[in-house]
């Protein structure tokens, strides 16, 4: 039996193109079963009625965080344990991040997770930090990012952009794309009015920073206004050894 | 076995006037691969040095284009796509051709696979200081780049596959097996974790969202270690290992059992990177399962490679191809025995996000691809180019830089990864974390940074060394270096006869 099986493969190693359809097949199962049930069954990603997509603003501003590749230091993603929950906030939930393309839960903490960053600090905080980050903690090793608060926002690419995410199901009317300029203009004033308000530089409103603080001040908070989110039920949180 | 200078066709022709096949190998696009891996080698490895620097350092953050989160991609990308995917490309066209007794099937598809990846990775270099990126771990690169290397890789596959099939010997040997393993799935990975829709030249969404865009991601990711920074290195072990030990390979069995197991196994164990996420617990459970099973086929490799060493020990001393072979394979035997343990549940909820990761990556990254990639370099210069290595003694000071620069590298990276994880979970008798600033946690280990640079300048300083003697070897190496010619009876088929013995591996 064993022979006739290392025989069987001497002759299978004659045939390149059935060897090459036999590769093929043993690497596609493996990612097919993982992947096909995570998108046809609905309870694997429960939706919470609260999150809702980013705003114009936000989704560039998240933009921006890709560009500057501060996931490459920033977690996104809070672990159900103990440790973390009282470090960072509330577990992160599938539901939470049905709108995040890409997903940017990173797989280094250099520095600290994100995920519930929003509301944490004022908005003036956050244009200190990213300024320079030394100045709100004299030891970070955060890079300062002094150039967003020069650089101007491109406005412009913001309904493209929406249209694009619309394309891959987040669901931004056409309303919605159409006022996207306006409505982004509205929220970077209203965030530079407060930075100024709070004694901090003014006229940032058409400056990039408006946009990254608008992100950073979204994060997380989608779950936390809504008491109870529907899908977060206790078996979430899993027997973590490093709970103690 | 191989001899250096390969018989012209007049001196073959002399030896055996009747019915001769004469073919001459394409040796110029390994040269070319070959110079690619070490230029890149530095380029990324550099890049390396400097995101290490930055890390305890933050003024080494030098604008917008040169800061650590652009940074770190760039390294990451030029390491693994540039210096490991030049390697294993030298190594591919290099062997292919003579397990399979034929010349490569296209000429002009060789020099594009080479110009083309060439012009990606400075794609990559351009626009990942510039911001534009996906920001998907190695797989970072915008469509426009993508799709290039999607038409790139056609032409690659074509071209292996084409040669294939004109092949002259009718049995593929193992390492043929692994590059066919490699050509498919990184294909089918690229695509499949690529699909996006673009907003603008630069700038596109991935098609997935959330948790399903994160299963993908690491189905990718999980499969780039595997596919690209394991099996070719696997199959390259398999023929060059032989090759300088000349000793046959260990097991052919065993060869079979790893190999099918290594390919059906790898692709389920994505989800390990993902443990305690917001992924359904039954897919994390099951990527840590198949992790776990993952070991006995990683060192199925391991165990044929050093076996195959059997009697031939007393070698190392003399080669230090051997040696760099040596301590790669060991260090793929650890970081494949480490990468299970990490897979399991309780041991990742430490180590995730921390450098205990790291160090994984550099052990397998520096060890194993590394010194696999050097050893086969030390191998094959002198045949490439016809002339004696430059200076065996400086590629023994290369061996000995090396070696000690990845544990210096590494062990720090041990440490500062245990150290972080447990302060993180650190609670007081009151209930309350010890050390709620995060800072805390980081100047613990900003000395072990540090130590992190030695090691990694060590290590950079043996790259320095091999490019010294590749270029000297080279500007010794004579003016003309015609193809090596082979000529082989003709058999009625066209093809060769006999069964091209597994164990002796073909000229
Ligand atoms: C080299 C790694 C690194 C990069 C890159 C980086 N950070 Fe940080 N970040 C840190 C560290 C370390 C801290 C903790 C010290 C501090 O507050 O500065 C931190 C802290 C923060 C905080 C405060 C978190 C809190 O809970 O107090 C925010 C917000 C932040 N970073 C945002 C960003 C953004 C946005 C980017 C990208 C533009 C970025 N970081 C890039 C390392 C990094
Ligand atoms: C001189 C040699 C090198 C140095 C100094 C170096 C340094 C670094 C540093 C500082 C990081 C970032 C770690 C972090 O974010 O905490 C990193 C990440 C990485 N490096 Fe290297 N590196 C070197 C060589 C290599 C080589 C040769 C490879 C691959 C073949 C490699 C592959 C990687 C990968 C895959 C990562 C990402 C790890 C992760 O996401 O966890 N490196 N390297
Ligand atoms: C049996 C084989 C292996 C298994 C099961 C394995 C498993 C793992 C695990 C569990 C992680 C940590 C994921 C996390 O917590 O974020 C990891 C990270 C990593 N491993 Fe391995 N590993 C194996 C072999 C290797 C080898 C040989 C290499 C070669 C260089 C390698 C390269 C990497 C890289 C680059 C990462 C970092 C990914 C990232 O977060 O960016 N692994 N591996």
């Amino acid at each position: 039996m064993k022979q006739t099986i290392f025989r069987r493969h001497r002759q299978l190693e004659g045939w390149p193109l059935v060897f090459t359809i036999l590769v093929t097949v043993g690497i596609l199962v493996g990612g097919l079963v993982e992947f096909i049930p995570l998108v046809l069954v609905k309870d694997n990603v429960p939706r919470i009625a609260s999150v809702k997509p980013f705003t114009p603003l936000e989704a560039v501003g998240r933009d921006l965080y890709i560009r500057e590749g501060c996931v490459n230091c920033h977690s996104q993603m809070i672990r159900p344990f103990r440790a973390e929950i009282e470090r960072y906030g509330d577990f992160t939930k599938a539901g939470e991040t049905v709108y995040e393309h890409p997903f940017l839960w990173g797989s280094k903490r250099t520095g600290p997770d994100l995920q519930r960053i929003g509301g944490k600090y004022p908005n003036l905080w956050h244009v200190r930090h990213m300024e320079d980050p030394r100045s709100t903690n004299p030891q970070s090793i955060m890079p300062p990012y002094a150039w967003l608060l020069k650089d101007d926002l491109d406005f412009a690419v913001i309904p493209g952009r929406l249209r694009a995410l619309s394309r891959v199901g987040v669901p931004y009317t056409d309303a919605e794309i159409a006022d996207a300029v306006a409505n982004a203009e509205r929220q970077a004033t209203a965030i530079a009015q407060d930075v100024a308000a709070q004694g901090g530089p003014a006229g940032l409103e058409r400056k990039e920073i408006v946009a990254l603080v608008a992100y950073l001040q979204r994060m997380g908070t989608d779950v936390r206004t809504s008491q109870a989110p529907a899908g977060a039920t206790a078996t979430d949180v899993a027997t973590p050894d490093s709970v103690h | 076995m191989e001899t250096p200078a390969s018989p012209t066709p007049a001196q073959t022709a002399r030896r055996a006037p009747a019915q001769l096949d004469v073919f001459r190998y394409d040796d110029g696009i390994v040269r070319m691969f070959v110079i690619a891996t070490v230029t890149w080698g530095i380029v990324g490895m550099l890049v390396g040095l400097l995101i290490a620097v930055q890390m305890p350092f933050w003024k080494a953050n030098l604008g917008p284009y040169l800061t650590f989160g652009r940074l770190r991609p760039l390294h990451t990308n030029a390491v693994i796509f540039a210096f490991a995917g030049n390697a294993i490309f030298a190594a591919i066209y290099y062997s292919t051709q003579r397990l399979c007794k034929a010349r490569m099937f296209s000429d002009v598809m060789s020099r594009v696979h080479f110009w083309g990846w060439q012009a990606i990775i400075v794609a990559a270099a351009i626009t990942l200081p510039l911001g534009l990126t996906t920001s998907k771990e190695y797989a970072e690169l915008e469509w426009p780049i993508d799709l290039a290397i999607t038409v790139v890789w056609v032409v690659f596959a074509v071209n292996f596959f084409w040669t294939l099939y004109k092949r002259r010997e009718p049995h593929m040997y193992v390492a043929l097996w692994f590059y066919i393993a490699t050509i498919i799935t990184v294909a089918v990975l690229h695509v499949g974790n690529s699909l996006a829709i673009p907003a603008s030249l630069f700038k596109s969404y991935p098609v997935y969202a959330g948790v399903q865009d994160a299963l993908v991601q690491w189905w990718y990711g999980h499969n780039a270690v595997a596919f690209f920074l394991t099996t070719p290195f696997l199959g390259l072990m398999y023929y060059f290992l032989p090759k300088a030990a000349e000793r046959p390979v260990f097991s052919y069995r065993l060869s079979i059992i790893h190999f099918w197991s290594l390919v059906f196994i790898y692709i389920w164990a994505g989800p390990h990177h993902l443990n305690y996420t917001a992924l359904p617990e039954w897919a994390a459970t099951l990527g840590m399962v198949f992790s776990v099973m993952l070991w006995m086929p990683s060192w199925g490799g391991m165990i044929n490679g050093l076996f195959t060493l059997r009697g031939a020990w007393y070698k190392l001393r003399d080669s230090v191809v051997l040696r760099m072979f040596v301590i790669g394979i060991t260090f793929y035997g650890m970081a494949t025995f480490e990468g299970p343990l990490l897979s399991v549940k309780s041991v990742n909820a430490l180590s995730h996000y921390t450098d205990w990761t790291v160090a994984h990556v550099h052990a397998g990254a520096l060890g194993w691809n590394g010194f696999i990639i050097f050893g086969m370099i030390y191998w094959l210069v002198p045949r490439l180019w016809r002339t004696e290595l430059w200076s065996p003694r400086l590629a023994n000071w290369h061996f000995w830089l090396g070696t000690l620069g990845i544990l210096v590298y590494i062990i720090p990276m041990y440490v500062a990864g245990v150290t972080q994880g447990l302060m993180w979970r650190a609670f007081d008798d009151a209930g309350r974390l010890v050390y709620p600033d995060f800072m805390e946690t980081v100047t613990q280990i900003v000395p072990l940074y540090w130590v992190r640079v030695v090691g990694g300048s060590m290590y950079f300083t043996g790259v320095l060394l091999a490019a010294v003697n590749l270029t000297m070897s080279i500007r010794n190496a004579p003016k003309l270096l015609p193809d090596p010619a082979v000529a082989m009876p003709l058999s009625p088929a066209g093809r060769h006869g006999g069964d091209g013995g597994h164990a002796a591996l073909a000229d």
